[in-house]
């Protein structure tokens, strides 16, 4: 099976406290920690598994910039064939849909029988898989949980619903899946691993390579466009607990025991 | 503005609280709408869906199928394409449904698709105004959608206080003939249950809830310590099971279980909405953090910034002598 994972250089929110910059339309990104979005190291990690089983290649493809390379390396050192990336001026400022119009030109290029990619990036958007299915005309499916090859070009798989259960559903291929946390365990990659893979060229591409018409992505093209960013002022807020640890611990059990919840 | 529809989502005749909170979305972009109700299914569940939102839909579109009794988001996108008119403005909940099937509606109507809103900024000319949230909750943003040629706006669950009910009588319009036959690439087979678990959380007063910040799987043991010194039970969040420190049955959230204890201590959880969905019953919650810009502070009763590795030891240190006191 021929897999394509579209993956996506994110702040890692687990690694860094987000601050707003001076003039309030960014985040400070200077001293942040980058890394893959997370969901996308699922999805890679799912589709080196699947090759595992049935055969073929895993390619891992980013729209970005020359600091984007280092996601695709990274995931080349856990086993995907081979990293890509779209990068053009033209692309700067698109919004999910013009990211999905970029990835479809890409895919249409290939054969992909299965095309992955995380449930959502850093904007919490959940955006790019399903618009990019409907662009292709796959059969797609979000919150994927599960992947089973079936034969006859069809995949039987979980999705994630409410209180835990999960819907089971056959999809035929090729299809486009966006992929939850949790599916699998994704593999460690050491510095070594990198180092192997640093001097594996990547192939980029631009717009002219996929026929894409500047009118179609970027800035231009975008209907949905953030315009600042804000420090979210919901609910009360908590009163913090500005005392000594000790302190602390004994207001906590003041109020653990005065909630009822101290037998 | 365009005229504005919200497709609800309903179980066994009964529709989802977020059928209300659209209602509320609907008159926050225009408050001279009267937004009109979308619902797919069949047979009587339909129909009670239907009736049960007259008092906050005065228009109901319900399309009946029998191959939408089960909602499979792309029978139901074909199902919308042959009924909106051009232009609409479709209102979704943001829950599992409307993930799968709104970001390909969009494209099918060619109309602006965006996700995840918590509020309504204002309306201006064919410009949506919306909220949204990034990396977490960590930053807010405005963000600025031209609808001129529709829109699908993903409506984050519990963000609109339910609009308030009116009593009064409205329409049920069927469009089930403009359909015609359905079939899809992906076929529902049928739905497993999650499994029980070892320790039902849902039945404990005190939850010792722990997220990421616990860092590794030995370290689930501080929290259990604690736990049992308090009489409580240990819950998590999603990277807890992720990770495969604690079964899924742990987990508190939209995709885990609904709890309602009298207290919650929050151990190094981030606080998605994801996660806060599964907190119920208002409980006095405490949370405990590293990070000051943690989300959980903001709808924490009481915040600590501390590592829970160092605060939970010496936390579950004074429980215990506060017992051998009493005794």
């Amino acid at each position: 099976m021929e897999i394509l994972v579209c993956a996506r250089r994110v702040p890692d929110t687990s690694e860094n406290e987000i601050q707003l910059n001076r003039a309030g339309n960014d985040i400070e990104r200077d001293e942040l920690v980058y890394s893959i979005n997370e969901p996308d190291n699922y999805a890679v990690e799912e589709a080196l598994q699947i090759v595992a089983r049935t055969g073929g290649t895993v390619t891992v493809a980013t729209v970005g910039g020359e600091d984007d390379e280092e996601i695709l390396r990274r995931e080349m050192a856990m086993g995907a064939n081979q990293g890509v990336l779209i990068t053009d001026d033209a692309f700067s400022g698109s919004d999910g849909r013009g990211i999905a119009t970029i990835l479809k030109s890409f895919v249409e290029r290939g054969h992909y029988d299965l095309v992955l990619t995380g449930v959502q990036a850093e904007d919490g958007g959940a955006r790019v898989g399903g618009m990019l299915a409907a662009l292709l005309d796959y059969p797609f499916a979000s919150l994927v949980t599960s992947i089973e090859v079936l034969d006859g070009q069809k995949l039987k798989i979980a999705r994630e619903i409410e209180g835990g259960n999960k819907e089971i559903s056959e999809i035929d291929l090729p299809c486009v899946l966006s992929i939850q946390t949790g599916i699998n365990e994704p593999r460690y990659v050491g510095m070594r691993g990198i180092r192997q893979v640093a001097s594996v060229p990547i192939p980029t591409f631009g717009a002219s390579d996929l026929g894409i018409g500047a009118c179609a992505v970027g800035e231009a093209a975008a209907k949905v466009k953030r315009v600042d960013y804000f420090v979210p002022a919901l609910g009360k807020g908590a009163e913090i607990l500005r005392g000594t640890r000790e302190e602390n611990i004994d207001k906590v059990l003041e109020l653990v025991a005065a909630k009822g919840g101290l037998k | 503005m365009a005229r504005i529809f919200a497709y609800i989502v309903h179980k066994g005749g009964v529709v989802d609280d977020s059928a209300f909170e659209l209602a509320a979305a609907a008159r926050k972009i225009d408050p001279d709408s009267s937004p009109t109700a979308l619902l797919t299914g069949c047979g009587p569940e339909l129909d009670a869906a239907c009736n049960s939102l007259s008092a906050s839909y005065a228009e109901i579109w319900k399309i009946s199928n029998e191959a939408l009794a089960y909602p499979n988001a792309e029978l139901v996108r074909k199902a919308l394409l042959k009924v909106l008119p051009s232009n609409s403005i479709v209102l979704i909940a943001h829950e599992h449904f409307g993930i799968d099937l709104a970001p390909g509606l969009s494209i099918k109507m060619n109309a602006t698709f965006v996700s995840d809103v918590l509020d309504i900024a204002g309306v201006d000319g064919a410009n949506l105004k919306v909220i949204r949230q990034e990396f977490g909750g960590q930053a807010s943003t405005h963000v600025h959608c031209d609808v001129s040629t529709g829109a699908v706006v993903t409506i984050r669950p519990g963000a609109f206080k339910p609009a308030e009910v009116t009593p009064g009588s409205s329409t049920v319009i069927d469009k089930s003939n403009e359909v015609g036959s359905l079939s899809a690439g992906r076929r529902y087979l049928e739905t497993v249950v999650a499994e029980a678990g070892d320790v039902d959380i849902t039945k404990y007063n005190v939850l010792v809830s722990i997220g990421r910040g616990i860092q590794e799987k030995d370290n689930v043991a501080i929290a259990q310590q604690l736990a049992d010194a308090l009489g409580a039970a240990v819950s998590c969040s999603r990277p807890v099971v992720d990770a495969k420190w604690m079964e899924k049955s742990r987990q508190v959230g939209s995709s885990g279980k609904t709890v309602k204890p009298k207290v919650y201590l929050a151990c190094g959880i981030s606080g998605s909405f994801q996660h806060l969905a599964g907190i119920k019953g208002s409980p006095f919650l405490i949370a405990i953090n590293k990070n000051p810009k943690a989300p959980i502070f903001q709808v924490a009763d009481v915040g600590i910034v501390d590592d829970i590795l160092e605060f939970l030891p010496e936390l579950t240190i004074k429980v215990r002598e506060l017992h051998s006191i009493a005794k």
